[in-house]
């Protein structure tokens, strides 16, 4: 299996204090990776690296065969990565499906005086854009949802809308940063095979941070642990779960029992 | 055709069902209007006409017929053009007199050309600028080079009217000055807004800030710039040649040679500007609804997350600051025009601040409601304001009030301040927001009923 993702000695120092420190990082194509660790250890910082939103101090990203250290969000959301956010960050005032059109935009064409002119083709696509949006709202079950207001849906479903928009970007990789965060459990559970099924009908390669371990230890086939921006662990689930140092730093031994 | 009458029938109840509480509204502020009306004295059939075309386009239901709202967008579009006709006859309001000269109409109509490109800036990317000024600065001396003798070194004419051919300096046709405005002004818009746009709210309304200072020192101090006289300093720069069709358009099929000299010259002008305020609201429209203008929102919601979704920050940013310069460009070039001189007293600070309060008092991103806040504060500054001075001084108010005749539109940018301040205490999201924005002011107001109640 080819590794979409790769990253090399890794860094993000934040004036003294080293949020990431020389982390080497892979993904293989169509897995899903999780990305574990108590809270400040970094996990965010090495996100947000990833798509561009921080600069790294030192190190190398490449994403699928592109340099991608240092680009600017947009450059690396082009070339197909998709994140959703920890802490909700939707476009409230516009619809979901205005949402979704959104994350479309690197996918669509068109400047300043094709939209006034609107020439024929400029409709056609804008047709079609929205279809699809709709089919990827219905796909994310959010279904007769298309003219709410991303701000009145109710928290579950803004989960799902941060999902379908980040969909929209066509990614070849899904970063999700804690996803389940404030689910119920049945919920997470509905989730988690909706990710399974992203991997396994769109062949999406998936990284997600995420504390619930019972989605980690369920769904990824491969774990990485931070603690104090330093890789402490990687390996399968079952690997990390016996790792002494990971015991130590963030499971707790009751979560061996 | 026949599938047009099915369409009609089809939305013939949800007409009728809609139509019953707008013509109570319409009856709970028409009525006692009308009564009050009646007794005072100052009843007439221009009123009674105006009623009743307010009531046609208002009280139907129009938008929910098949492309019933171009009815309305027809109808109110058939009365601005006919403005200049039927104004003279027009009734007198209570306090405000007589409705606004053509004259005046015109720059009404600058102003709002100017708010709706001001309204791309701020309302639409929300980006605030503090400087819109500087566009129109560029236009209106760009006017000012192109269409008069200031530079008599040159004899070029290139369509222009209204001189004699022989007449020195550029005489460039002001159709063709006005698309070189706008886009000087873009080019501008866009060098400025390349090192400034990476920063974000109150320091780019700084930096704007700063350039809107800028802007009429240079055309104060611009007589000797660098040993040359670009700007002739305070005096300004006039005359500079009307907007016309020159002589041969003129003997061929009858339009006017130039509009200064043409005995309907204010019509002409007004009619001019309207054409310009009605494409630029068009642009805003179909910018707006277009793939730009949905990254414009999702910018001013998110810059982040509009990011990680692909826009790219500075493009998107810097299109609609080109944009917003472009239409500011093109109503100096044609204000410069109508006036007949450019002058950098026409350029401070101020007028920055009284088109955004234009666009807040309207409704930030409602194209209506910039256009109707455009329309009433350059009124209030044009008219309005002496208008009710007259009508406190004549009536006793000022003498019971102050003890003494006062001279209102001395008080012009105080009056606009506490307008301001009303607005944002009573009606923050301006007077006909976009829903858009009636969302993001409703936020924390979470009006769900206590109890779960459906009814079957």
């Amino acid at each position: 299996m080819a590794d979409l993702l790769t990253a090399v000695g890794v860094r993000k120092e934040f004036g003294g204090l080293v949020a990431v420190n020389d982390v080497d990082f892979t993904i293989p194509e169509r897995t899903i990776v999780s990305l574990i660790g108590p809270n400040g250890a970094g996990k965010t910082t090495f996100f947000n690296m990833l798509t561009g939103v921080y600069k790294p101090t030192a190190g190398q990203i490449v994403f699928d065969g592109h340099d991608v250290t240092g680009r600017p969000p947009h450059v690396v959301t082009k070339f197909g990565v998709g994140r959703t956010f920890q802490n909700i960050r939707l476009f409230q005032s516009m619809t979901a499906l205005e949402n979704v059109l959104v994350g479309m935009h690197s996918r669509l064409k068109g400047g300043i005086l094709r939209a006034i002119f609107k020439p024929p083709s400029l409709k056609r696509e804008e047709v079609a854009a929205r279809e699809k949006a709709h089919d990827l709202l219905e796909f994310s079950g959010l279904r007769g949802r298309d003219d709410e207001y991303a701000r009145n849906l109710s928290y579950g479903d803004q989960r799902r809308l941060e999902v379908a928009r980040a969909l929209a970007t066509e990614p070849k990789l899904l970063l999700l940063d804690e996803p389940t965060a404030g689910m119920n459990p049945q919920e997470t559970a509905e989730f988690t095979s909706f990710v399974a099924m992203l991997r396994e009908e769109q062949g999406l390669t998936v990284l997600m941070i995420e504390h619930d371990m019972r989605v980690v230890m369920g769904i990824s086939e491969r774990v990485t642990v931070l603690d104090y921006g330093e890789k402490i662990a990687e390996g399968t689930p079952q690997e990390v779960q016996s790792d002494e140092r990971v015991i130590e730093a963030y499971l707790g031994t009751a979560a061996v029992s | 055709m026949a599938a047009g009458l099915q369409a009609v029938r089809e939305s013939a109840p949800a007409l009728k069902r809609q139509t019953m509480p707008r013509a109570k509204r319409a009856a709970i502020v028409g009525i006692p209007a009308f009564l009050v009306l009646a007794f005072t004295g100052s009843m007439s059939l221009g009123l009674i006409m105006a009623a009743l075309i307010l009531a046609a386009l208002y009280i139907p239901a129009w938008s929910a017929l098949p492309a019933g709202k171009w009815v309305v967008l027809a109808g109110i579009l058939l009365l601005a053009i006919l403005y200049p006709i039927y104004q003279p006859n027009l009734f007198d309001v209570l306090v405000f007199g007589n409705f606004p000269s053509a004259d005046t109409g015109v720059t009404m109509l600058v102003f709002i050309m100017m708010a709706l490109g001001l309204n791309i800036v701020v309302g639409y990317a929300g980006l605030l600028d503090l400087g819109y000024v500087a566009f129109y600065a560029m236009g209106a001396y760009t006017v000012a080079w192109f269409a008069s003798q200031h530079f008599s070194g040159v004899t070029v004419h290139v369509g222009g009217v209204g001189v004699a051919p022989s007449t020195p300096g550029f005489h460039i046709s002001i159709w063709l000055v006005v698309i070189i405005a706008g886009v000087f002004a873009t080019v501008a818009g866009v060098l400025i807004g390349f090192p400034t746009l990476r920063l974000r709210g109150d320091y780019l309304a700084i930096v704007t800030l700063g350039f809107g200072e800028i802007m009429p020192q240079i055309a104060v101090n611009g007589d000797n710039l660098f040993g040359r006289n670009i700007t002739n300093g305070s005096q300004g720069i006039n005359p500079i040649d009307p907007p016309g069709f020159g002589d041969r358009l003129h003997n061929a099929v009858g339009l006017p040679t130039d509009f200064l000299s043409s005995p309907n010259s204010t019509r002409l002008f007004y009619w001019t500007a309207l054409f310009l305020v009605v494409v630029t609201a068009f642009c805003s429209a179909r910018l707006r609804d277009s793939r730009l203008g949905r990254a414009w929102i999702a910018i001013r919601e998110d810059e982040t997350a509009a990011a990680a979704m692909g826009v790219p920050l500075m493009r998107t940013k810097t299109w609609a600051y080109a944009g917003g310069a472009f239409f500011g460009g093109v109503a100096g070039a044609y204000y410069g025009s109508f006036k007949g001189g450019t002058f950098p007293s026409d350029f401070y600070f101020n007028i920055s601040v009284f088109i955004l309060c234009m666009v807040i008092l309207g409704g930030m991103g409602n194209i209506w409601g910039v256009i109707v806040g455009a329309a009433f504060l350059s009124y209030l500054n044009q008219e309005g304001l002496a208008n009710i001075g007259a009508w406190m001084n004549a009536n006793g108010v000022s003498d019971f009030v102050f003890r003494k005749q006062i001279d209102v539109p001395l008080y012009t940018s105080g009056i606009f301040g506490v307008i301001l301040v009303l607005t944002m205490l009573f009606k923050p999201e301006g007077l006909i927001p976009s829903e858009r924005r009636k969302q993001e002011f409703r936020e924390g107001v979470h009006d769900q009923p206590l109890y779960d109640v459906t009814h079957e």
